[in-house]
Parts: structure tokens; sequence; C-alpha cells
């Protein structure tokens, strides 16, 4: 996943030349091959995230359309403030990349565990907050983001994710959209992030006929497909690899309360939100024993 | 425009406290002691003026301080940037953008401040892409000496000299009172112009208070293009030019009462 996105920004990099990326002096194996061909538009900033939104947001007044990369909670929570005050304040057209979803990085500890960001960044307005789920997704998300003018953040797992979508289709990767991944009946799995591919074999070893969606981009929902999502299934269960409170999840949750108060929606619907029950987890642990341990399975529902 | 600077700084310091007089606005020390400062950048030394806000070649100033805004406010008044009477009509008035920390919304204000330790490190972006489209223009950033305290600054203060960027000149407002004491009581700086030098900056130490002193080594700063980027350390007094406010921790917050405005008009040779 990581390497598609950054292999297509490369090739936005190449047709337009606004595209500027800066790193917090991570992307060692990943970033070099976008250094070399624009040195003009590359630069490692150091380990200095602060300072790394910050020029970010100089170089994207300027006219640059600026992308910052580093890892786990480091472009993000380290710079919060530089987020919220420099760049989406300002309307500015950066994107800020964080590799290392919930727990991507599992080994490295906690430090790494990229498990609250939603639910700090989708509270600041003007940001488009993005979860691609697979290969075919970050490729989307980047040519989402070149085009999109003003905040963004793309939350990317890491390597080796199976692609759920296939990469001659034709996504409607946008803002508010769900993005159906199978399609069945009485319950809709909604799943953001890497975790979706999980969820669809999890669905599919239990021989379920159950309604699977991608949700890209969290926030902003399309009223009418959520509402036909809601009706045409009597459990929506959402998923996601971060925490439960203030998540994809509760994003969810409001959206439907949201739209049930005004009577966009006729009965509030069942909804399960399968996410890291508020907790950090301290062990070592690869990407699967965590997810296991924080209970973000479908098995968890029976509880 | 002409007029003389120490004209045009003695308006920003009448301007500055009567918008903190009728507003009942704090920060009226900061912007006393920067008032020379700004006198100097908008009145010679900055290529900026109401017309070319948007033009690619202007300087830009990235205004650090952005709780001293009654002083910028009123140099950007003084030289016209807003509509006649919108300053003093609408300052901290509901629904208007003149915020009592300094508003990007407003003409001639380039980045919204109030949070410290935000503006070099944009600063140093603007500055970036000067340098790397090969743009004339210079940025300035006017930054306070109490939020030299903000580890920020110090990783723009290491990427500006590491990446030579020597069209940015940054200038302390060196009033040596903070938040909630002395500065060298509180975080000392000292010494401040060998941090400077020491991360690989061209450093002046100037009297902040002397316009044409600050002319000279700001002139020279904007000049000198010589790999490095430029410390203008200006030392200056908090409460600069009203006697019972000088160096006084008091006026960070207080606002100037009827007799206290009288009295600071009598000593800037207005009554």
């Amino acid at each position: 996943m990581r390497n598609a996105f950054i292999n297509s920004l490369y090739e936005l990099a190449a047709a337009r030349d606004d595209i500027f990326l800066l790193c917090g002096d991570l992307g060692y194996s990943v970033l070099e091959v976008f250094a070399d061909r624009f040195p003009d538009r590359f630069l490692n900033v150091g380990v200095a995230e602060q300072n790394m939104t910050e020029v970010a947001a100089g170089l994207a007044r300027e006219g640059y359309n600026v992308f910052t990369y580093s890892i786990g909670n480091f472009s993000t929570l380290r710079a919060m403030e530089q987020i919220r005050y420099d760049v989406c304040y300002h309307e500015a057209s950066v994107k800020v990349v964080a590799v290392g979803a919930g727990y991507a990085y599992g080994p490295q500890g906690v430090s790494h565990h990229a498990t609250e960001d939603i639910a700090m960044l989708r509270a600041i307005p003007n940001l488009t907050v993005c979860a691609p789920a697979d290969p075919v997704e970050a490729r989307a998300a980047a040519y989402f983001m070149a085009s999109h003018c003003g905040p963004g953040y793309v939350r990317i797992n890491k390597t080796g994710e199976a692609s759920i979508h296939d990469p001659a289709t034709s996504l409607d990767f946008a803002p508010g959209r769900l993005l159906p991944v199978q399609a069945g009946n009485d319950v809709a799995i909604l799943a953001t992030g890497a975790i979706v591919a999980h969820a669809l074999l999890e669905v599919r070893a239990a021989g379920k006929s159950w309604s699977v969606f991608s949700v890209p981009f969290v926030g902003g929902y399309d009223p009418a497909q959520l509402r036909e999502i809601a009706q045409a299934h009597g459990l929506l269960v959402t998923m996601e690899e971060h925490q439960l409170n203030g998540g994809f999840g509760s994003s969810i949750v409001e959206a439907l309360s949201d739209m049930y108060a005004v009577g966009n929606l006729p009965s509030m619907p069942r909804v399960r939100r399968i996410a890291i029950p508020n907790c950090f987890i301290g062990t070592a642990g690869s990407q699967d024993y965590l997810r296991a341990t924080a209970g973000l399975t479908l098995a968890s529902l029976r509880s | 425009m002409t007029i003389a600077l120490d004209e045009f700084a003695c308006r920003i310091r009448l301007a500055a406290l009567d918008l903190c007089h009728r507003k009942r606005t704090s920060h009226i020390g900061g912007a006393l002691s920067v008032a020379d400062i700004l006198a100097v950048l908008y009145g010679d030394v900055m290529n900026i003026a109401p017309d070319i806000v948007n033009d690619p070649a202007r300087d830009r100033l990235f205004y650090s301080k952005g709780h001293a805004c009654a002083a910028l406010y009123a140099a950007l008044d003084i030289r016209g940037f807003f509509p006649a009477g919108a300053l003093q009509e609408g300052f901290i008035v509901d629904g208007s953008y003149f915020t009592s920390h300094v508003s990007h919304r407003l003409p001639g204000v380039e980045l919204s401040t109030g949070s410290l330790g935000h503006a070099l490190g944009v600063a140093c972006g603007s500055a970036l892409a000067g340098k790397r489209r090969n743009l004339p223009y210079s940025v300035f950033a006017v930054l306070s000496d109490g939020e030299m305290d903000e580890g920020s600054n110090w990783e723009a203060i290491l990427f500006a000299a590491h990446n030579r960027l020597d069209n940015l000149i940054a200038i302390v407002d060196y009033n040596k009172v903070q938040g909630f004491g002395a500065v060298e009581a509180v975080m000392g700086l000292e010494p401040l112009a060998g941090k400077f030098r020491a991360f690989n900056w061209s450093v002046i130490e100037v009297d902040g208070h002397d316009p044409s002193a600050l002319k000279s080594a700001l002139s020279a700063a904007k000049a000198g293009r010589q790999g490095r980027p430029h410390c203008i350390i200006a030392h200056t007094v908090k409460g600069k030019g009203v006697s019972f406010m000088e160096s006084q921790l008091a006026w960070h917050y207080k606002s100037p009462s009827d007799a206290d405005l009288h009295a600071a008009r009598v000593e800037l040779g207005q009554l």
C-alpha cells in the first residue's frame, strides 16, 4: 500500500510541477526514487515534524501542493497544532501522510501505534481524512489528494496488503462514498483502512452472505447511500484499527443519529462498533496478534 | 508614502494605545516595543504596499508575536491597507476579522498567529519556495523573546541555516519581559546572539528603538545573500515611549485607562 501510494505520487509529480514531498527523516528504501528524480521538489527536513508541517504550510502558500511523510504518530499527533492552525485554518494544500496505520508497526511498541489519529484529526475543520484499504485505494488516494485543493490526511497501512478491489474497476473514490466490496444481506460491515481485507476474509471464512463496504473517507457521508444501507440490513457493524472513542465507528453512529433525529431515517439501526476498547497494548506483537488481542475480529460480535 | 520613520513609529504607538484603551485589550507593552521595527519595515525596508499584497515578488512579513496585534494593525492602517476607519470601527467587534491575535483574513496579514512558535517555520517554507523558484523576494519574521522558549522555533532555526535560506530575516523583539516575568528569570536566552551564530546564522544586534540603526541593519540583511539566514536581535524596552509602562510586566495585560491614555499621549508629544 505504501509503495502504491508513493509510486502514484511519483507519477503525479512527473505530470505536474507543483507537487512537493517533505519527509521527516523517514522513508529509507521508499522515497529515494522520488528524491533522485525530483530533487527540487523533495526535502528531508530532519526529525522535526512540527517544523515539517510549518514549512509545508509555507510552501503551500507559495503555490506548492505539499505532501508531508512520516510514520505512525509523528506526522500527525506530534504536529497537531500546526495541522490545525497553520494548515487547516489557512486552508493550505498540505497533505499529511502517515505510514503505519493502527498496529502496522506492531512490534515497535505503543510509540508506533497510530490508534487515535482518526478521532483527533476528524475533529479539525477543512481536513479531508482518508484511510485507504488496499493498494488500489492507496493509488486512488494519491490521485485524489493531488487534485484536492486544501488540507488532507492519508493514513496508510504499510506493505503486503492484498487487494480487495480489482485494479481494473473504476472506484467511486470520493469523500462521502461507501465502496461496496461484497454484496449481501442481513448484516453490513462498514470498515475503514486495511482492516477491510481482514473483515472480508472473516465473512467469507464463516460462509456468511453479509455485505462488506470499504469506507476510505471518514466523515461527511452521502446520506442517501447511508440510509439505503441502513434500511437494507438488520445490523450494521463498523470496524476500524483505531480506538473506539471518537473514531470511524463513532462517525457512522453520529451520522445515523443525526439523520434519524431530523427524520431523514425512519428508524435508528442497530450498530455494533468493533474497535480497540480504549486501551494501550504495551506488549510486543505482530499486527495480527495485536488486532486479535484488541478484539478486532467479527468473533467479538458474539460477546 | 513619505513619512519620517520616527513619526511613523509614534503614530503606531498612538494608534495601538487608542485601540487597547477603547477595547480594553491586553499586550500594549509588546505593541510599543515592536513599533519602531514595524515602522522601519513598512516605512522603508520592505517591498510591500496595499496594491501588491498578492504580487509574487512582494516581500513577506510573518508576524509571530500575534498577540501584539495592535501594532501591526496600526502599521498596516497607516500605510492604507484597510479602508479608512475600518480598524477603529472593527477592532474586536463581533463578526469582524480584527481579532486580538492577527488574522490572515485581513489584507496585508500573511499569516494568522497567536499560538507562539509557528511563524518562523512557515516563513522558512516561504523562503524555501523563493530559493527553489529563484524569486527575488525577502521573507521577514518578527518574533517575541518569550516565544524563543518554543522548541519549534529551534527546529526552524536549524532548518533555515542547513538550507541556506539567506532570503530569510528573523527579527527578535527582545524586550526582556515575557508572560510571567523577566526573560532572564523565566527562561534565560543569553547568549542569544551566540546561540544564533552557533546555529550558523548571520547576526546583527541593534537598538530596536533607533530607526536609522534598524534601517541599516535590516537593509544590510536584505541585501546579504551569502548563504546564511539573518537574525536581527533588536534590543527593545517593553512599553517603550510611555514611561510608566516601560519594562513593567503588568502592561503585558493591562489596558490603558482614560488617565493612562492621556498621560501616554502627553509623553508621546501629541497633547
